[in-house]
Order: C-alpha cells, then sequence, then structure tokens
C-alpha cells in the first residue's frame, strides 16, 4: 500500500502521519504541494498544519494547487483520500466533501484531548471500528466548527464519520467533526487520529484509521 | 475562468476592483462576537457588531463589464466560499 503525504508550505503534521502509516504497515511517501501526478500512488493523506498560513480560510489557498487538481483524478480512480485537520479544511475547501470548517464558535484555538463517536464505518479508515464505538483523540484547530447546508442528506447517506460525544467544544453543528463523501473514499476529519496512534502518546485509539486504509482492498 | 484576453493589447484599461465579502445572514461570527465582548468591557454598549473583509486590487481589462466578469470568477474560486458567504464587487476605473 504506498500512501502519498500531501505537504504544502505551513503543513506541520506530515512527518506524524508519517509514523503512523508506518506503524500501520503501509509504505509512506512524501508528496510536495506542485506534483502534478499521483498515479504512483494507492492512497492519499492531507494532513494536518496551516498551509500558506491560513490566510484568506484554512485551507483556501491549498485548495487551488496542482496536487490537489490531482487529488480529484484520485478521487476519480475511487482510491481513498483522508485529509486530517487543516488536509479537512482543504477537501471541504475544494468541495469534494460537503460544508465547510470554519472558525470556532468561542473565537479560540481548541488544543484538547476529545471522547468521539465513531458515527459510520463505511469509510476504509473508519472500517475497523464498530458503529458508535466511542474513542479518544485530539482536536488541535481555530477553524473546525462544521457548517452544512444538507445535515438530512448526510444522515441518508451514511456521511457523517465522528461526532463529539458529550461536550461540543467548537460549536459545530450536530458535533460532527468528520464527514465523507457519498461513496465513502473520501473522508475529512478535524481529530487527529496520528497524535492518537501509539500508546506512549497516551491513547492509541487512532491507528485503526491508519490500518482501515492500509488494508482497504488488501493493496 | 479566466478569459484570454490579452491585457497588454494596449486597448484595456486599468479598474480599481474592490471585494467586500461577508457571512451570509443568520452564520454565527466569533470574531464579532468577540469584539462586542471586549467594546463591553471598556464600557461601551454596542449591538449588532459584524465583521466584513474588503479584497482590493487593480485589474486590466477591455471594459467594465469583462473587469467585472473576471472579478466573479475570482470571487467563486478562491477568494469566497459560496456556503457560508456572500459578496459585492465593486469596480471603478483608475484614472492615475
Amino acid at each position: 500500500m504506498k500512501v502519498g503525504i500531501i505537504r504544502f508550505p505551513g503543513s506541520n503534521c506530515d512527518r506524524d502521519v508519517f509514523h503512523a502509516i508506518k506503524l500501520a504497515g503501509g509504505e509512506p511517501n512524501y508528496i510536495w504541494w506542485n506534483q502534478r501526478d499521483l498515479t504512483d500512488f494507492d492512497t492519499i493523506v492531507i494532513p494536518g498544519g496551516f498551509s500558506y498560513g491560513d490566510y484568506l480560510r484554512a485551507g483556501a489557498i491549498a485548495s487551488i494547487t496542482p496536487v490537489i487538481e490531482c487529488v480529484k483524478d484520485v478521487v476519480k480512480e475511487e482510491k481513498p483520500v483522508l485529509g486530517i485537520c487543516n488536509g479537512a479544511q482543504i477537501l471541504a475547501e475544494v468541495g469534494l466533501v460537503p460544508g465547510v470548517f470554519t472558525n470556532n464558535k468561542n473565537a479560540r484555538f481548541i488544543c484538547k484531548r476529545v471522547e468521539l463517536k465513531v458515527s459510520s464505518t463505511k469509510t476504509p479508515f473508519t472500517s475497523m471500528y464498530k458503529k458508535n464505538e466511542i474513542i479518544e483523540m485530539p482536536i488541535a484547530h481555530a477553524e473546525g466548527r462544521y457548517y452544512g447546508k444538507e445535515i438530512e442528506k448526510l444522515h441518508d447517506q451514511d456521511q457523517i464519520v465522528l461526532q463529539f460525544e458529550g461536550e461540543n467544544p467548537n460549536g459545530s453543528m450536530e458535533a460532527i467533526t468528520g464527514v465523507c463523501d457519498e461513496s465513502g473514499l473520501v473522508c475529512a476529519v478535524m481529530p487527529h487520529p496520528e497524535r492518537a496512534s501509539e500508546a506512549v502518546l497516551g491513547s492509541d485509539d487512532g491507528l485503526k484509521f491508519f490500518k482501515g486504509m492500509v488494508n482497504f482492498r488488501n493493496l | 475562468m479566466k478569459n484570454d484576453n490579452n491585457i497588454f493589447s494596449g486597448d484595456s484599461m486599468k479598474y480599481n476592483a474592490e471585494v467586500k465579502i461577508s457571512l451570509k445572514k443568520g452564520m454565527l461570527n466569533p470574531e464579532a462576537s468577540t469584539i462586542q465582548r471586549a467594546l463591553a468591557l471598556l464600557g461601551y454598549g454596542v449591538e449588532d457588531t459584524d465583521t466584513i473583509k474588503i479584497i482590493k486590487f487593480t485589474v486590466d481589462e477591455k471594459n467594465e463589464e469583462l473587469a467585472k466578469e473576471e472579478v466573479e470568477d475570482m470571487c467563486q474560486r478562491l477568494l469566497c466560499n459560496p456556503v457560508i458567504h456572500d459578496y459585492e464587487i465593486k469596480i471603478a476605473l483608475n484614472n492615475q
């Protein structure tokens, strides 16, 4: 399973994701923002950070780069794509997942470990969890409040991937903090599974995100 | 899409463009409510605080209509997120 990790100026979770993919048994590779060919890769991960300084809106400038044009082709080829934190904001800006992640309700940067419900197991990344399983992973964002126009449709098509359990720290609609496209292959989550990928980090609840990805179709 | 008019063709004009970006009505604006609370700390009892972003630039085009069309494209493709934003475009001839 050859995994491409996209790096933009300002990405800062790329090495953590690299490590987590290795732990899960995948073969990680870095890709730079101006790469125009992703055909070598079986799956793509867009890691967190502050691409282009979060100027304009988080993810807005990254969303028009050449490599993101190629990600659209990866999606057409029905290969899995995961966006974490800033990666999730980018996928929402491009419109590959519905809705937007915008400024937190309390206008603060929130960095803490939270309880989450795995609401959908239709994505490769959540396929190894049980539906409605409660897991613990950290969030670290200022623009993570989910807002969407077609929440009913998300319910009907099982596109809500993660929801805050208990407290809703950023004011997201229906406590949603992870969504996928209709196929489930494109998944955008604000929490950081890579920061919960081994016991030494305090939790390894997130490792199954990468194991599920690596074991997808036994690639 | 960006049109292919050659801006160096000699007959283009320079326009001042201003894009005013605001959140759609009813959208939560945490920045505005934080400012309002800070003003309250100073003793100012203001209400209905809002924040609006203005992006300004000049653009060369053959006429005002084409300039507006091009800026409209920029709004759709990058400057705004149509899910949460409303925008207003102003175009005026640059006389300098």
